[in-house]
């Protein structure tokens, strides 16, 4: 094959990856990168990545064996990325008033690496469908790469696991409580009515076995606290420790009580919001899958 | 060790029940009590906690 029509094939591959990675790079309330410079940063290493994967095929077809092993300097390069976000958005937490928590952070970390890795993939495969069948072939593939990338990065969120419900907040003496959770003792009369004023109280019921380990989880319960004031907005200050969002949990039954006090007081809004928090893959656990509990091997 | 919460002061108005080595302030009213853990909170930056009707602790988290 010559020159031109490796040419052509990579750049199938790494407009296909470019793509790809343009398209699963979202900025939304929750999601850094929010700025022009950010997204300029994931685009450029979005199109690296997308160049590497595209010239995987034709080095290997020219029998450059050792080309191969650029490979390596991509996943550590990759790797930068996710140390990169971490540290950016540790940083950044320190002046949150409702902090992600690192379980959140890592989260986000791992899913920037992660994508890189789906754009290599996306140029990878476009490029071979070039070369082997043509270009109408490789647009398809293209196409379904992306649209397999798009699928990859949609995890589930709370709403799949947890029913959620709306549950008065209450003082006993000191105590505030929701439903029959303990939150908190506060002791000052006018911080205990302006919880009461702009508090707002959800129970979430765990819908399964695995979701109450899940759930439990802090650096979730953390991340329920940040995306409902990143989103409701938060009645709070620096110099008002007291008027802060928390998460306790029912020891007997691994409800979840959650205090929150939003500026946009509006109990359906704060359900969906609540509901489309992302399940934190690192909070995810299963005891059910747990081999010696299903009878197979240890 | 890291010490992650610290009591910052006393607040009573039952001087017989408290000690130790935070600042103890001691009033003679409920509304001097409340006054004080007010401000205290707001100045120290820590949570007013209610231990019992006459015994308020500033608590830094």
């Amino acid at each position: 094959m010559g020159i031109e029509s490796y040419l052509q094939a990579i750049l199938f591959g790494v407009v296909a990856g470019t793509l790809a990675r343009l398209i699963t790079l979202r900025s939304d309330y929750r999601q850094y990168p929010t700025y022009l410079h950010g997204r300029i940063i994931h685009l450029s290493l979005g199109f690296i990545a997308a160049s590497l994967g595209a010239l995987a095929i034709p080095a290997l077809l020219e029998m450059e064996f050792t080309a191969v092993t650029f490979l390596t300097v991509a996943a550590t390069q990759f790797r930068d990325v996710r140390n990169m976000e971490r540290n950016t958005l540790t940083e950044l937490d320190q002046f949150e008033l409702v902090p992600r928590g690192s379980t959140y952070i890592e989260g986000i970390a791992i899913s920037f690496e992660g994508r890189n890795y789906l754009v290599m993939f996306a140029a990878f495969l476009t490029t071979l469908a070039y070369i082997t069948w043509g270009w109408f072939p490789s647009t398809v593939v293209g196409v379904l790469t992306i649209v397999a990338a798009l699928s990859f990065m949609s995890g589930s969120a709370l709403r799949d696991i947890v029913e959620i419900e709306e549950s008065d907040i209450s003082y006993d003496g000191a105590g505030l409580y929701v439903d029959n959770i303990y939150i908190m003792n506060i002791g000052i009369e006018e911080r205990q009515e302006e919880t009461l004023k702009y508090g707002m109280g959800f129970i979430l019921k765990p819908k399964n076995i695995n979701v109450i380990t899940t759930i439990s989880n802090l650096g979730q319960q953390q991340a329920i606290l940040h995306d409902v004031s990143a989103t409701l907005g938060v009645y709070k200050d620096s110099g008002t420790p007291a008027l802060t969002p928390l998460i306790k949990r029912d020891l007997d039954d691994g409800r979840l009580g959650v205090f929150i006090l939003p500026l946009v007081r509006d109990p359906e809004l704060a359900k969906k919001v609540i509901g489309s928090v992302p399940v934190l893959e690192n909070a995810i656990k299963m005891p059910t899958e747990a081999t010696f509990l299903k009878g197979g091997k240890k | 060790m890291v010490v992650e919460k610290a009591i910052l002061a006393i607040i009573t108005t039952k001087e017989e029940q408290v000690g130790g080595g935070a600042p103890i302030f001691i009033c003679t009213s409920n509304e001097d009590l409340q006054l004080f853990s007010t401000n205290l909170e707001a100045i120290l930056d820590g949570i007013a906690h209610r231990l019992s009707d006459d015994v308020y602790i500033i608590v830094k988290h």
